[in-house]
Formats: C-alpha cells, sequence, structure tokens
C-alpha cells in the first residue's frame, strides 16, 4: 500500500468531506438513526448501494478508464440532484487539494476535461497517482462512503466513538466489480429533504 | 514557489486577489453585527464579498442578505457540520472553493470577509484561508477573558471588544480588558466598539488601511511583510 492512499482515506484530508453527512443528519432528524443497531444498517445499506457504485467507479478510474465517460456513467446513476451536486463538490474539492499535493498531468488533464467530477472518479484518477491499485481505490471510495455519515452520527447523537468504529470495523467493504447500478431511493429522498431544510448543520 | 499547478487566482503569494479577512470570536458576541457595519462602511469605496460560516445553515447570510448592506449574490453561506473552527482552520477546503467562487464571478474584488461561525477562545483562521483576521469579544462574556488569552486573543491582526455600552450592567471594567490585552497581545491593536449603537468607524478605518497594504504589496511586488515597518500612507 502505498503513503498516498492512507493518505487519501485519512479523514483529515483537508477537502471538505468533514461537512458532509452522506444523508445521515437527515436520517436523524426523521429518527431513522438513533443509536448503534439504526447505525449499523443505515451505514450497511450505504455500503451495499452507494458504496458499492462508488468503488466500482473509483476503481474504473483508477484503472484508467476515460473519467468523462465514467462521470457521465455515474451521473446517470445518481438520481438525486441534492446528491450529484455533493458529489460534484466534494469531486472538486478533493482534485484541487489533490493538485496541489500530488501535481501530476494526469489530475491537470482531468481538471481541464472535468472541473467537478464526481467525488469517486477525482478519488480514483488520485489514487493511480499515487500508485495504488484499482482494487485499493475502490476499498478507499466504499470506506469514504461510510466514514463520513458514521462522524456525523457521532456528532449529531453524541453516540460512543469507540463503539462506532466498532461497528465500522465489522462491515464488509464491497469488492469493486464493474461498474454497479444499486440504488437507494431512500438516501435519494433523505438528500432531496435534506436540501430542502431549512435548518442544516452539514451541506450534505 | 513550487506551485505552478495552482490556478493564478489560487496563487499562494496573493498576487491579484482580493485581501482575505476572517471575522471570528465566541458566539453572539457581534461577528455579524460588525461584518454588516463594515459593508456598510466600506460598500461604497471597496469592491466586496462575504463568506458566512454558520452554524445553523444560512441564517447569518439571510441576515445579512435582509440588511441590504450588500448585494445578495455577493454573500455566500459555508455548511460546517458542526465544527465551525474545522471549518476555517483544519479543513478550510469549502471556504476557499466559496471565496474563489466569489472572486469568479464578481472579480476583480477589493476584500473578501469571512465570518466564522461562532466558537471558542482556541478558534483561529488557517493562513491558507485568510491573509488577515479580527478576533471579536464582548464585554458580556466577561472582562477576564482577554487576560485569559487563547489563540484567538494573542494572535489576531486586530482584537474588537464590542458592546461596550453593556459594560456598565454586565459590571465590566473596558480599563483591565484594554490593559490584559495588551499585556497578551505584544503591540498589535485593540478597538473598543458599541458596533449596534455606535457602527464600526474604526474598524472599517483599519480595514481600509490593510487592503491599501495588502493592494501595494502585491501588485508592486514586494515581498510579503516587507511594507510593514515603513508606515505606508493609507490612500483612502
Amino acid at each position: 500500500m502505498t503513503p498516498g492512499l492512507l493518505l487519501l482515506t485519512d479523514s483529515r484530508l483537508p477537502a471538505g468531506s468533514h461537512a458532509h453527512s452522506g444523508g445521515m443528519e437527515q436520517a436523524v432528524k426523521e429518527g431513522l438513526v438513533h443509536d448503534l443497531a439504526s447505525l449499523e444498517s443505515f451505514l450497511a445499506g450505504r455500503l451495499r448501494t452507494a458504496g458499492a457504485v462508488a468503488a466500482g467507479f473509483a476503481s474504473q478510474a483508477c484503472a484508467g478508464h476515460d473519467p468523462v465517460e465514467l462521470d457521465a456513467e455515474l451521473d446517470a446513476r445518481t438520481a438525486s440532484p441534492a446528491q450529484r451536486e455533493a458529489a460534484r463538490t466534494q469531486g472538486r474539492l478533493l482534485l484541487r487539494v489533490a493538485r496541489r499535493i500530488w501535481p501530476s498531468p494526469a489530475l491537470e488533464e482531468l481538471a481541464g476535461r472535468l472541473p467537478s467530477p464526481h467525488h469517486p472518479i477525482a478519488l480514483g484518477v488520485t489514487a493511480a497517482v499515487v500508485g495504488a491499485t484499482p482494487r485499493e481505490a475502490g476499498a478507499a471510495a466504499a470506506y469514504h462512503a461510510v466514514t463520513g455519515p458514521a462522524t456525523a452520527a457521532v456528532r449529531l447523537l453524541g453516540l460512543d466513538p469507540v463503539a462506532v468504529h466498532r461497528v465500522l470495523a465489522t462491515l464488509d467493504l464491497p469488492s469493486p466489480d464493474g461498474l454497479p447500478a444499486a440504488s437507494a431511493p431512500l438516501l435519494d429522498l433523505l438528500a432531496e429533504r435534506h436540501r430542502r431544510s431549512p435548518v442544516r448543520l452539514f451541506v450534505s | 514557489m513550487g506551485a505552478v499547478h495552482d490556478d493564478v487566482h489560487h496563487a499562494p503569494d496573493g498576487r491579484g486577489r482580493a485581501l482575505r479577512l476572517g471575522i471570528g470570536g465566541p458566539v453572539g458576541s457581534g461577528k455579524t453585527a460588525l461584518t454588516a457595519a463594515l459593508c456598510r462602511a466600506l460598500g461604497g469605496s471597496l469592491r466586496l464579498g462575504v463568506v458566512t460560516n454558520d452554524i445553523y445553515t444560512t441564517e447569518d447570510a439571510d441576515f445579512l442578505r435582509r440588511a441590504g448592506v450588500l448585494d445578495p449574490e455577493r454573500i455566500l453561506a459555508v455548511e460546517t457540520g458542526c465544527c465551525p473552527h474545522t471549518a476555517i482552520r483544519d479543513d478550510i477546503a469549502a471556504n476557499v472553493d466559496a471565496v474563489e467562487t466569489l472572486e469568479e464571478r464578481f472579480g476583480p474584488l477589493d476584500l473578501v470577509i469571512v465570518e466564522s461561525g461562532g466558537d471558542n477562545l482556541t478558534a483561529t483562521f488557517s493562513r491558507g484561508l485568510v491573509d488577515r483576521q479580527i478576533f471579536v469579544l464582548d464585554v458580556s462574556g466577561g472582562d477576564k477573558v482577554p487576560r485569559k488569552g487563547g489563540p484567538g486573543v494573542t494572535s489576531a491582526d486586530l482584537l474588537v471588544v464590542n458592546k461596550t455600552d453593556l459594560a456598565p450592567m454586565v459590571g465590566a471594567d473596558l480599563g483591565v480588558m484594554d490593559r490584559d490585552a495588551a499585556a497578551v497581545r505584544q503591540g498589535k491593536p485593540v478597538l473598543f466598539t458599541s458596533v449596534r449603537t455606535e457602527g464600526a468607524a474604526e474598524v472599517a478605518a483599519w480595514v481600509t488601511e490593510q487592503v491599501h497594504e495588502w493592494s501595494h504589496e502585491h501588485e508592486h511586488g514586494h515581498d510579503h511583510g516587507h511594507g510593514h515597518d515603513h508606515g505606508h500612507p493609507v490612500h483612502a
């Protein structure tokens, strides 16, 4: 494993993800997530759907598949406009940070063609730049799909952070496999309702 | 400077962009009122943009928009995910993005104000996000606050002690606050204000001076910090 991949998966990477809850804020507000058990099932569901899709696309982007084509495919798999916007914002911020940390022709080319790529595309291309394998890029994307929401739950519900990390440790990260199209209508709805909420702590 | 891959407007040396001014301080000390007063005082002479960091969504941005002190489109709000200090210090990505968005849409600008969400005495802005910072206290937080220090009080380029009109009511001794602040700030300025009743003319004058100093340094290619000792005149 390359050191770059560790930096890329560190929640302290200053790329704006700390303010995204991946639907968790709305799920907490609606009472869907209120304790460790409900958190675990939310995260497991997110991992099997949004996480698996993100893993597949990050992996393919890392393998050198055309990012513009992948980005369009991922857009088609993201029904909620609010989720598209959140994914593109995180992708844009990650790309900007990555260009400064790991200056490279591949990242410059991506920025030129897609200033605001979906996050898994930015992650996959950056993973390739730091020397990670497509499989590792996929794992990083899946990990990103659950760690942000888990941290948000700690902040919003005051759950024991160690217990939440134990939940994270027991989740099975999906192996990147092609370009899956698993959807989670509830996550779409949560994202849309969150976007319309007048009181919000998180961007998404 | 090796960051040749950065966009021109993102250049770390600040050439060709607005001065970025952070306004931080505890909850309720008057950051938003000060921001509004600065917009009112400076809107006629400087090209402005404002980024707010609310605890709860767009409350402060909405207040500023309603106050009519600035074109509403020049005010952007950033959500901070329960961690206002993270968004101004540890992970500044969303704020930098908002500042650059304002500069792209309305640039060139002279001044972009980044108002922090209300936080604690340790919350300061990253030098990667702002060029100057103001820390705002109010007298009702207690006149011991300057003595207790903390990075906000000790290191901000300007310390503003607000709500001086309340001092008699809360038993705060402004002389004590002034003396204690001077002791921990090593000569950096402190201004006492009552923004709600008297506005913020002195703070606005300080900000104007910073903007002129900034543009002087960065248009003429001086090294950052070079001009500080010369007491550059303020081109009003």
